[in-house]
């Protein structure tokens, strides 16, 4: 029997092969996009993880220099001495064949053996390091490739692979790694064994410039991104939702066709369970078909994408992901599930309908999922009832979890209440209408409006992600700019190798005419409430007094920050942390200083404080002294760049004029939007295919509602051309809906979203002319979906149209 | 001559191959008086209807209605030709769904340019549809709807009124309570009626019959 009812519920997809192809191309639409952003961030996931197993930061305690700098390495013999089980690393940043990696020097000896080690080579990896010349850097394989095959370290150094290193870091023996970085003789932390001798000696007798720093986990790169990943994980959703209005919307058309099928299946004999269960079974393999095909789709994406998520992760975050995406299972199977998962969500309302179907109902088709008065009431107040969610949570979510929440409030208030707002229009310009065809045309558009309004809501959901989007990423770029200009004041940034030639440095520089004056640029990591962050130390000069963009401040603050008095913290420890002006901020040693101000810190998510040069340097003695902004007279920066170049044999990495820095800054804001700019692209998409599924799949039934008008005078080629004026006509509707609803979404964006995920504010800002491109995007989609229906409307042989007539021939 | 057929064939690719449905039909009808066009399932009665409507084109032959060349019309000439002459009437009743009745009542009198409110309202009240106005197609029975299609049709004073099988959907009483209705307006207004039935006793009430045979009249 199972065989029989199989074959006779799957010879309408064989009968109705377009109306398959959009479901399966809907459902494999939505799962590629879901699956997509899962890969992504399933693969920045696994590379944090990577990170933070790397010389066991996971699981292993540290002792790092309380002044935030480098330590001494003779403090690790004292250590030894003392009974402490330890091993000393050193980090730093080096080019290797051009591309900036993260260094580790290790002490290959000492190391413990959860440290990391076992991810290189077999055979011992610390008797490898330690057997092997020292001018190895080990890498992985991913991160090889990357740089090619023929690249080698500085100085010729070989490069080896070696697995489960996280991506853009490169191992070397300590002292190799000390010359590399002009640390001689200097460790950046060291790394306690997790068995130590009870007997061993204090710590503050042996080495009172350390402190402990407990393992982490990787809690915080985890911590920092989540935000950025939550937002991608939002956008694959979206996509997903707008993918499913084109499977319910083909579910829900193939259901009503078949009520028919289902009756005479009932009638002969075919209990309900079964049937329902066999139209489970046959949405599960359609499910499955459609899943894999949109796994498939989702690792293209996902490897095409990949690239710019970890060029964002990098830039914004100082986390490293490698660009190439692995293969993992987990994802595929989460995609298939929700594939599953979203096909029977989909479907369920027609599987209840059938459960509940009469055996002698009617076989006609209802008018398909016409929705009576009473359903647009309800579907009215479930958009009312989203709606006064949102005003709550606009109210008083503070989370990146509720500003998302708030978003989807916003975004399916919006769709659900899009029928009613259009069916309102339609019979109000129906009431207007002047002549029979105008009145007909108003009629019937509002009477095609059930069968439209998934693929109308599912374009609604895509233009306005667009219009909000759009809205804040040209707010941001505006804002950015102009912020940039502002806090790039000096003309040239130097970087020098080490201390003593950043002592060498300043004393060339100070004897010039053409340096008007030379700030230095000192910071440290340090834990701001309660998260990782930094404290920088200014120089009290006008070049910050005039230019730094403090968003508030107390009288007096530039003097109280320069005599070590207050601090001046950005926006994020601000609207993050609600730290505000006259709070007293937190610093490592047990101390607090008094805010004195607060400025605005794009493109960073992390904490920062900012104190005068000298409390700066008192406090933290051991900070790198390696980097200066220059002022430079007008229009001298690219002879002193030379002339640095030429006495101090800088590297040109090491100087870095204005411009350069506006525009590596720039590029990593571009960067993270590309990501959601392409998804949201590529969500519109989404929409033009529901909307072009669910005009194929009405054109079906457009034919006994337009034959007779036909039959009544009105020509083919009219009709069809008033088919396609309708399409456009609801898109454009549709549209001027989406705007209000776009500009909502943006400010959500700018002032809740934003501030829990990143912790800065933006002033918003419109930009017509971008909605008149999406606005003409949208017709153009619209009437490119509507024009095949026309076209076959326009060309159908009278013989088709007759049929709806001719009871006999 | 209100309809005027001359040597009219008609045939259909199946899957059976070619069928021929009409060969060689000639046939005319004069203002004013009716027409019964009988024969079994399949001789072609609905296809000579649809032809003489410009809803499909004949193979050869001649078809004029009022005096005008239905076959050498164009699309958007037979198009006029049905809104202007010719008032169809389906077993299907055919209404337009999304209009209330009032509205389907004066569409096709609309469309010809020919829409006078006190001719609508007469015809509703002589079909019985005056409490039925505001409701749409969905919303009444078969023979309601039928009224309301042949209201449609004579709202528009057509020439020609063409009804394929107007009352195969309804029972009896009813179907003979829509015919008389349909046969009084028809006569007040002096049109020619061409008329699609499967029963000698409704086609016996009729001025004239024609029996289709294989394709032919016999």
């Amino acid at each position: 029997m199972n065989r029989a009812v199989m074959g006779a519920l799957l010879s309408h997809w064989r009968a109705r092969p377009a109306q398959l192809a959009m479901l399966v191309v809907g459902l494999a639409l939505a799962t590629a996009l879901w699956s997509g952003v899962q890969a992504i961030n399933a693969e920045a996931r696994a590379s944090y993880a990577r990170a933070a197993e790397m010389l066991g930061a996971d699981e292993l305690d540290r002792l790092v220099p309380a002044d935030g700098g480098r330590v001494a390495q003779e403090v690790f013999a004292r250590l030894d001495a003392a009974g402490w089980r330890v091993s000393p690393v050193l980090e730093g940043r080096i080019a290797v064949a051009g591309e900036e990696m993260r260094l580790l020097g290790v002490d290959a000896v000492s190391a413990p053996d959860r440290a990391g080690f076992d991810a290189l080579p077999s055979g011992g990896a610390a008797m490898m390091l330690a057997m092997a010349p020292p001018e190895i850097l080990f890498a992985a394989p991913d991160t090889l490739d990357r740089l090619g095959p023929r690249a080698t370290g500085p100085e010729g150094a070989e490069l080896r692979a070696a697995e489960g290193l996280a991506p853009g870091v490169v191992v070397a023996d300590l002292r190799y790694a000390q010359r590399l970085i002009g640390a001689r003789g200097l460790v950046s932390y060291l790394v306690l064994h997790p068995d130590q001798p009870e007997t061993r000696a204090p710590l503050d007798e042996v080495a009172s410039a350390l402190r402990l720093r407990r393992a982490s986990g990787s809690a915080d790169l985890a911590r920092l991104t989540e935000s950025f990943h939550l937002n991608l994980t939002a956008f694959g959703l979206l996509s997903f939702v707008v993918g499913l209005f084109i499977v319910r919307s083909a579910v829900g058309l193939a259901f009503e066709q078949r009520r028919g099928v289902f009756r005479t299946l009932r009638a002969l004999g075919v209990p309900l369970a079964r049937l329902l269960w066999l139209l489970l079974a046959e949405l599960a393999l359609l499910a499955l078909v459609a899943g894999l095909a949109g796994v498939g789709l989702g690792y293209v994406m996902a490897a095409l994408l990949l690239p710019d998520v970890a060029a964002t992760l990098s830039g914004l975050y100082g986390a490293e992901v490698s660009g190439t995406l692995a293969l993992r299972p987990s994802w595929g199977l989460s995609g298939l599930a929700i594939a599953l998962a979203g096909t029977l969500i989909a479907a369920a309302q027609g599987l209840w309908r059938v459960g509940r179907m009469p055996v002698l109902a009617a076989a006609q088709p209802r008018a398909w999922g016409l929705a009576s008065a009473r359903e647009l009431v309800i579907q009215a107040g479930a958009a009312l009832a989203l709606a006064l969610a949102a005003l709550g949570l606009a109210r008083w979510g503070e989370s990146s979890v509720s500003g998302l929440a708030l978003l989807a409030a916003i975004l399916l208030s919006a769709a659900l209440a899009l029928p009613v707002v259009l069916s309102g229009l339609l019979a109000g310009a129906a009431r207007l209408a002047r002549g029979a065809v105008a009145e007909w045309f108003w009629a019937d558009t509002r009477q095609q409006l059930p069968g439209l309004s998934l693929a109308l809501m599912a374009l609604l959901l895509a233009l306005a992600a667009n219009i909000g989007v759009g809205t804040m990423v040209q707010s941001f770029r505006a804002t950015f700019t102009g912020w940039l200009d502002q806090r790039l004041a000096a003309e040239l940034y130097v970087t020098a190798r080490d201390a003593e030639e950043a002592r060498a440095l300043r004393g060339w520089l100070d004897g010039r005419e053409d340096v008007r004056a030379v700030l230095p640029i000192r910071w440290v990591e340090a834990e701001l409430a309660g998260a990782p962050g930094r404290i920088y130390g200014v120089a009290d000069h006008a070049t910050y007094r005039e230019n730094w963009p403090l968003l508030r401040a107390q009288e007096g603050a530039w003097d109280r920050v320069a005599a070590g008095e207050a601090v001046l913290i950005n926006e994020q420890l601000f609207r993050r942390d609600g730290l505000g002006v006259g709070d007293r901020l937190a610093l490592p040693a047990g101390e607090d200083l008094p805010v004195a101000g607060i400025y605005s810190d794009y493109g960073n998510p992390q904490g920062q404080a900012m104190m005068g040069l000298e409390a700066f340097d008192g406090r933290f003695p051991g900070a790198p002294r390696l980097q200066h902004a220059l002022r430079v007279a007008p229009g001298r920066s690219d002879a002193l760049s030379s002339a640095l170049q030429d006495s101090f044999g800088l590297p040109p990495e090491a100087i870095t004029d204005q411009a350069e820095a506006k525009a590596t800054s720039l590029r990593i804001f571009e960067q993270t939007f590309a990501v959601t700019g392409a998804l949201n692209a590529l969500t519109l998409g989404v929409a033009g295919v529901a909307l072009l599924a669910a005009l194929a799949t009405l054109s079906e039934m457009r034919l006994a509602q337009l034959a007779p008008v036909w039959a009544l005078g009105l020509t083919r080629a009219r009709l069809a051309r008033l088919e396609v004026a309708r399409t456009v006509m609801l898109a454009a509707l549709t549209f001027v809906a989406a705007l209000p609803v776009g500009l909502i979404l943006a400010w959500a964006l700018l002032a809740i979203v934003n501030v829990a995920a990143f912790g800065w504010r933006l002033p918003m800002q419109v930009f017509p002319a971008d909605w008149a491109r999406l606005g003409t995007l949208a017709l153009a989609v619209a009437a490119a979906a509507a024009a095949g229906p026309a076209r076959r409307l326009a060309r159908i042989a009278p013989a088709g149209l007759l049929r709806v007539f001719a009871s006999e021939r | 001559m209100l309809l005027d057929i001359r040597d009219v064939t008609k045939s259909y690719d199946s899957a059976e191959g070619r069928i021929e449905v009409l060969r060689g039909v000639s046939l005319q009808l004069a203002a004013g008086r009716s027409l019964a066009l009988t024969g079994e399932s399949g001789s072609g009665k609905s296809t000579l209807l649809h032809l003489v409507a410009g809803l499909d084109a004949p193979d050869a032959g001649e078809i004029s209605v009022a005096g005008r060349a239905v076959t050498g019309l164009g699309d958007a000439g037979r198009a006029a030709l049905r809104r202007d002459a010719i008032g169809l009437v389906f077993q299907q009743f055919n209404l337009v769904p999304s209009l209330t009745v009032a509205a389907n009542l004066a569409f096709q009198a609309r469309l010809a340019g020919r829409y006078e409110p006190e001719r609508v309202a007469e015809i509703a009240a002589r079909l019985g549809l005056d409490g039925l106005k505001d409701r749409y197609p969905e919303q009444l029975s078969g023979g309601q709807q039928q009224r309301v299609a042949i209201g449609r049709a004579l709202a528009a004073a057509p020439a020609l009124i063409l009804a394929d099988e107007p009352t195969g959907n309804l029972d009896e009483a009813t179907g003979d309570s829509v015919l008389d209705r349909m046969l009084d307006l028809v006569a007040d207004q002096g049109a020619g009626l061409l008329m699609v039935t499967h029963s000698p006793r409704l086609a016996g009430r009729l001025d004239a019959r024609a029996h289709l045979a294989a394709g032919r009249i016999a």
